[in-house]
């Protein structure tokens, strides 16, 4: 068996730091006019193929405060479960669906996405996982990345087989994992993030 | 033979992260990591496409300036204020393979050290033609650039008395998801460098080398910009075309 070994180290991770917005989301920190737009600010266009959905909820610290320096990246699969086309690639070549949406948190540490509803993606063994977004969050005070999922409440069957979930066992912190649904024109999927403590979510080295 | 490493491949497996080359969620000496540290262990599982693969920016369009600091901000068609430099790099993977194609945002504060944000309260000035914020696409070998002014030292709450280094943030994507990354790089010679409780969160010393840019007299612009060297080394694939072929990944 083959076990090949790095040569190079990876670059240490460093913090965010509380003036992310200035280099991730310039246009929504006021810093006009050099990007025409913040990256990952607009997921879907009208000719986006599948289920619109808002997915919302919270970043919340282990005192309970609201993290409202964070800044949340998803990575998701389109409602086929194909994985994206370049972001910013011409409208031609892109299927009106990158898959990669980056928002800031507000003042009360709430993110929102416009996205569509992902399609299942096979898992390591071939068999599908179920309906999920990548997640990766960054802030003063997180030294590195913090990676985690977003799976949907309505997918219950799909959930219960899903390779990820079932490796968590207790129950109380896999739903740490799952958004609730909330009716509205657009389904909403909402689901709190908590950094620290009783209720912490689960965060992968994946 | 059997580790030929595919060039095209953007789905095999990553190395594991090395946890003890990285920064640990909470380190006291960090205030801020106190509440928003996890306590629990992270949970280890095998990347699957969702983490294996990850945006691209190939053919993002950039504005002409978006590399350039010290004018894509300009107010007044005047330049930034300070010590002007080329800060180049490349991204490499850990197998030492070039990044190509991959974008690289930086933000940082001016050369008073004042950051252009509603939450900076320094009392050093904003500088009019200044707003701190850049990226660049990767070429073929994995190179950026952009050109910027050297960025103030400046104070923050934390210590009774703590202040940042000179610094650069770094945001870069590589072609996976989990090879995402958030760094800071600072600059040969700075004595504040080993003061820094956020350097210090990095448990090696050779892990904050690797965080300092050189400085680099051959690329130097004369009469013109300083040149720092910074290269950024991303999580690299361990999968091999004999796994590929036999295991399907
Ligand atoms: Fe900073």
């Amino acid at each position: 068996m083959l076990h090949p070994v790095p040569t190079l180290k990876e670059t240490p991770s460093q913090t965010a730091g509380p003036y992310v917005h200035i280099g991730m989301t310039p246009n929504w920190a006021g810093i006009r006019g050099v990007y025409d737009a913040d990256p990952g600010a607009t997921m879907v266009s009208a000719d986006t193929p599948g289920t619109r959905i808002i997915l919302s909820g919270r970043i919340i610290d282990g005192a309970g405060v609201p993290v409202s320096d964070a800044v949340v990246e998803i990575w998701q699969a389109d409602g086929n479960g194909s994985y994206g086309r370049p972001v910013g690639s011409s409208a031609e070549a892109r299927p009106a669906f990158t898959g990669w949406g980056r928002q800031p948190a507000n003042g009360e540490g709430e993110f929102r996405f416009e996205t569509i509803k992902p399609g299942p993606v096979p898992g390591p063994d071939g068999r599908p996982m179920a309906p999920h977004v990548a997640v990766w969050i960054v802030a003063r005070g997180i030294n590195i990345g913090l990676q985690t999922r977003i799976y949907f409440a309505d997918e219950e069957a799909a959930n219960a087989r899903d390779f990820v979930l079932n490796r968590i066992p207790d129950p109380k912190r896999r739903a740490t994992l799952i958004a609730r649904k909330e009716e509205g024109d657009v389904p909403q999927y909402r689901l709190d993030i908590h950094l620290q403590g009783d209720s912490e979510t689960v965060f992968f080295d994946m | 033979m059997n580790d030929i490493i595919l060039p095209g491949d953007d789905q095999g497996a990553l190395f594991a992260r090395d946890r003890s080359w990285q920064p640990p969620a909470y380190t006291p000496g960090y205030k801020s990591t106190t509440f928003r540290a996890p306590r629990h262990a992270l949970l280890s599982l095998p990347g699957t496409a969702s983490e294996l693969t990850g945006p691209t920016f190939g053919d993002m369009p950039l504005n002409p300036l978006d590399n350039d600091l010290i004018r894509n901000y300009s107010q007044d068609g005047g330049e930034a204020i300070g010590q002007r430099l080329i800060v180049y790099g490349q991204v490499l993977d850990e197998n030492a393979r070039p990044v190509p194609g991959t974008l690289v945002e930086f933000w940082q504060a001016n050369a008073g050290g004042r950051y252009r944000h509603k939450r900076e309260g320094y009392l050093a000035p904003l500088d009019p033609n200044f707003g701190g914020c850049g990226r660049a696409i990767t070429d073929a070998n994995g190179f950026y650039h952009f050109r910027t002014v050297k960025p103030g030292a400046y104070p923050w709450p934390n210590g009774a008395n703590d202040w940042r280094p000179a610094h650069i943030h770094f945001s870069i994507f590589g072609h996976a998801f989990a090879q995402r990354l958030i760094t800071q790089m600072y600059f040969e010679g700075d004595p504040m460098i080993w003061q820094c409780p956020i350097v210090g969160s990095v448990p090696d010393k050779a892990g904050i080398t690797q965080l300092i840019a050189k400085l680099d007299r051959h690329n130097t612009t004369p009469m013109d910009a300083l040149a720092y060297r910074f290269d950024i080394v991303l999580r690299g694939r361990r999968s091999t075309l004999f796994e590929n072929k036999l295991e399907g990944n």
